[in-house]
């Protein structure tokens, strides 16, 4: 896991790169200062989801299955929140201020950056899911936790992602 | 010797049907007969690889040819690149990884059997996907058939109104699905060496082959990726109309470049790592001596990841970067002269004062050893920007790149095929058949690719598919095609002999070459189980612990 993190990150890393060797190279608007809205509730949701599902990981070694199965099913919502605030911001973007894929660099960045994210984040949300209804029919005990530890770590990357997707496109190319 | 075998109901026992027998090659997990596979499906598109170069060599064999016209020529060295890196050169390093790393450290399989089936799936539908744009590419506009836009792909000439039809979709969504399976596979030798050694085989007492693809795998995670992100860019920016590369609409056809040769340079080194690995195992043995310098070939194939890295932008000094750019890559590019440059002394320390045997897979690797050398060399003269300015896109960086990759990588893996066919089949090579391949092969690569230089020096550009006479490229033109044809029956003595020597060829035996390294311990071919009991270790050369138990390594190290 540790190498396909390795991997990923290189992946975002050429998508960053890109985002940044864009900003402010767009030839006609929306630019980023006008549309943009800084996300900062459903970033603390996804934030905070990390610090759930270590939990939840760190009862399931002590065996406790009722609570990591409450944890976990957090943590689903959390994703599932920060997923609902990336779409509405996406139909916000799309139908009230105009900006598409096609519409300047500025879009094909924000959006394909954003976008490999959230796919990070549906990937990680269906792995988590498969794990939860697995815990509900009862097959999820002490003895997976080095699993459920591997599939913490990916919902861990996948957060520390957001830290630097979010810094660089709310904070530092506006 | 563990000669001790366990029962076990064999899967290919006799009087199975072929359909049962292909039955457990495709769902096969075992590493020994993927890496088969793997190996078997590269030497298919080494074949076709081959073909499409000696198609190029005849129209360019005189002037004014009209063997193919320009778009077929097009299209051909597009495949020709694309199929020899991704389809020939990887998979059958990556075949010859798997069968060979766990059977030298120690361990019964992969870390990972399941993904490591799964990658090599992956990568043979990306060759299949490649291929069927010959088919399928020219989609609803009858325009164009097989990619033609080069194996590197520049902007603006992949975008929808140079690039029409879906040639150069194949050529994208081959080139990513055959990278998630390279990754995948790379993930896999990177757990299977960290995690599966038998006891005893400390990290410092790994063979080299192991560290040496160790360090490739990490290549293939760090190189890999940024090209898997470029080609989902160019996916975005075919169909869904995004401007990454589009420069009309702010986009830079430089950025693909950069991130195309982020990729594209470690590439080279992910290529020869492996290739140096079989020299490091095959020279030692035939010197019957111990590679001189472990600790260092180590070292040094580590600092060559490091500095391979960042090279990158040495394939585009003749864009136009600042002076400092331009400075710092071609320092850090001569830097890694420096690395390599050891290695080629250790290899010839090893050498020096042992007892040579001259066999087939000696003389493959001394072959490579002289050029590489050569190929060094001329690295190292277009590592000098102006000099670069100068040749760039000519055919003398053709040679050197062939060079290095024909010279250097294949030389290595001919090398390898005749040092481990016996363990692979339990058949020799018939070595006269070897010994004719190799003289063959190696005045025809010197005929080709030595006489390549010299058009480029006189000015002629790659990719052209036809010249003028009275520029004195004639004579060198010609004598390159007849040096591909004997290249071309040198390949055909080397199939022939697998054939043979696999039907016909003398027994092998466990251990033909008195070798040291763990695989040899094990019958040939190796059980599926590979080792009945795990073995122990107690120095880099195993075997010869327990073929000298008076006087074993472990003493001195």
């Amino acid at each position: 896991m540790a190498c396909l993190i390795a991997a990923e990150s290189a992946i975002f890393t050429i998508f960053v790169v890109a985002y940044l060797f864009y900003a402010g190279k767009s030839q006609i608007g929306p630019t980023p200062r006008e549309v943009l809205e800084t996300p900062i509730f459903y970033t603390i949701c996804l934030l905070s989801s990390s610090l759930t599902i270590h939990s939840a990981s760190k009862l399931l070694e002590r065996g406790k299955r009722g609570a990591f199965l409450g944890l976990w099913f957090l943590t689903i919502i959390l994703g599932g929140l920060f997923l609902y605030g990336t779409g509405q911001e996406w139909h916000r973007l799309i139908y009230e201020r105009g900006l598409t894929l096609c519409t300047n660099v500025f879009g094909t960045t924000y959006y394909s950056l954003v976008g490999l994210h959230a796919s990070h984040v549906i990937a990680g949300l269906l792995m988590l899911s498969i794990v939860f209804l697995f815990g509900l029919a009862g097959r999820v005990g002490p003895e997976q936790s080095p699993r459920v530890e591997v599939l913490s770590l990916y919902w861990h990357f996948v957060d520390a992602v957001w830290v630097v997707v979010f810094t660089v496109v709310y904070v530092l190319a506006r | 010797m563990s000669s001790d075998v366990i029962a076990i109901q064999t899967p290919e026992g006799a009087g199975r049907s072929w359909l049962e027998m292909l039955h457990a090659w495709v769902t096969t997990v075992d590493h020994k007969r993927l890496g088969i596979l793997y190996i078997l499906y590269a030497l298919v598109f080494l074949v076709i690889g081959g073909i499409e170069a000696m198609i190029m060599r005849i129209q360019l064999m005189r002037p004014h040819n009209d063997f193919v016209g320009p778009q077929v020529f097009n299209r051909m060295f597009t495949m020709h690149g694309t199929t020899m890196i991704f389809f020939v050169a990887m998979p059958i390093l990556f075949g010859f990884a798997n069968y060979l790393v766990p059977l030298m450290i120690g361990a019964r399989d992969m870390a990972f059997p399941r993904l490591n089936a799964f990658g090599f799936w992956l990568t043979a539908l990306g060759g299949f996907l490649l291929y069927f744009s010959f088919v399928g590419g020219s989609g609803l506009y009858g325009a164009g058939n097989a990619p033609d836009v080069g194996w590197f792909a520049y902007a603006p000439l992949t975008s929808r109104a140079f690039s029409v039809g879906h040639s150069a979709d194949y050529w994208t969504i081959a080139l990513l699905v055959s990278g998630f399976g390279s990754i995948s596979t790379a993930i896999n030798i990177i757990a299977t060496i960290l995690c599966m050694r038998c006891p005893g085989m400390k990290l410092s007492r790994m063979p080299l082959l192991a560290w040496l693809n160790l360090v490739m795998a990490a290549m293939v995670i760090l190189a890999l990726s940024p090209l898997t992100a470029a080609q989902i860019m160019l996916s975005i920016d075919r169909y869904l109309g995004g401007h990454f590369f589009d420069t009309q609409a702010g986009g830079s056809a430089t950025l693909w470049m950069h991130f195309f040769w982020i990729f594209g340079h470690p590439e080279v080194y992910v290529l020869i790592i492996p290739a140096f690995a079989f020299a490091s195992e095959i020279i030692p043995v035939f010197s019957r001596k111990p590679i001189f310098g472990y600790p260092v070939m180590v070292a040094a194939t580590i600092c060559i990841g490091f500095i391979g890295l960042s090279v990158w932008a040495h394939h585009m000094f003749t864009i136009g970067m600042t002076s400092y750019s331009n400075s710092f890559f071609v320092f850090t590019t001569m830097a890694i002269a420096v690395p390599t440059g050891i290695k080629i002394f250790n290899w010839l320390g090893t050498m020096w004062g042992g007892k040579i045997q001259f066999k087939t897979p000696m003389l493959f690797c001394i072959g490579f050893l002289f050029q590489f050398l050569i190929a060094g060399l001329t690295g190292v003269m277009m590592s000098v920007a102006p000099f670069d300015w100068q040749l760039g896109n000519s055919y003398f960086v053709v040679a050197h790149f062939h060079y290095v990759i024909v010279g250097g990588i294949l030389f290595c893996l001919f090398g390898a095929f005749y040092y481990w066919f016996p363990k692979i089949t339990g058949r020799m090579l018939s070595e006269t058949l070897g010994k004719l391949h190799f003289w063959l092969f190696a005045i025809g690569f010197h005929l080709t690719f030595d006489s390549m230089h010299i058009p480029g020096l006189l000015g002629m550009p790659r990719r052209i598919y036809t010249y003028e006479p009275g520029r004195g490229w004639e004579i060198w033109n010609l004598i390159e095609t007849i040096g591909v044809f004997i290249q071309g029956i040198a390949t055909l003595v080397f199939v022939a002999n697998l054939v043979l020597s696999y039907f016909k060829g003398p027994e092998a035996g466990n251990d033909p070459w008195d070798a040291w390294t763990l695989e040899w311990s094990v019958s040939s071919p190796p059980p599926p189980y590979n080792f009945a009991s795990i073995p122990t270790v107690a120095s880099r050369r195993p075997l010869w612990d327990r073929k000298h138990s008076e006087d074993p390594d472990s003493r001195y190290e």
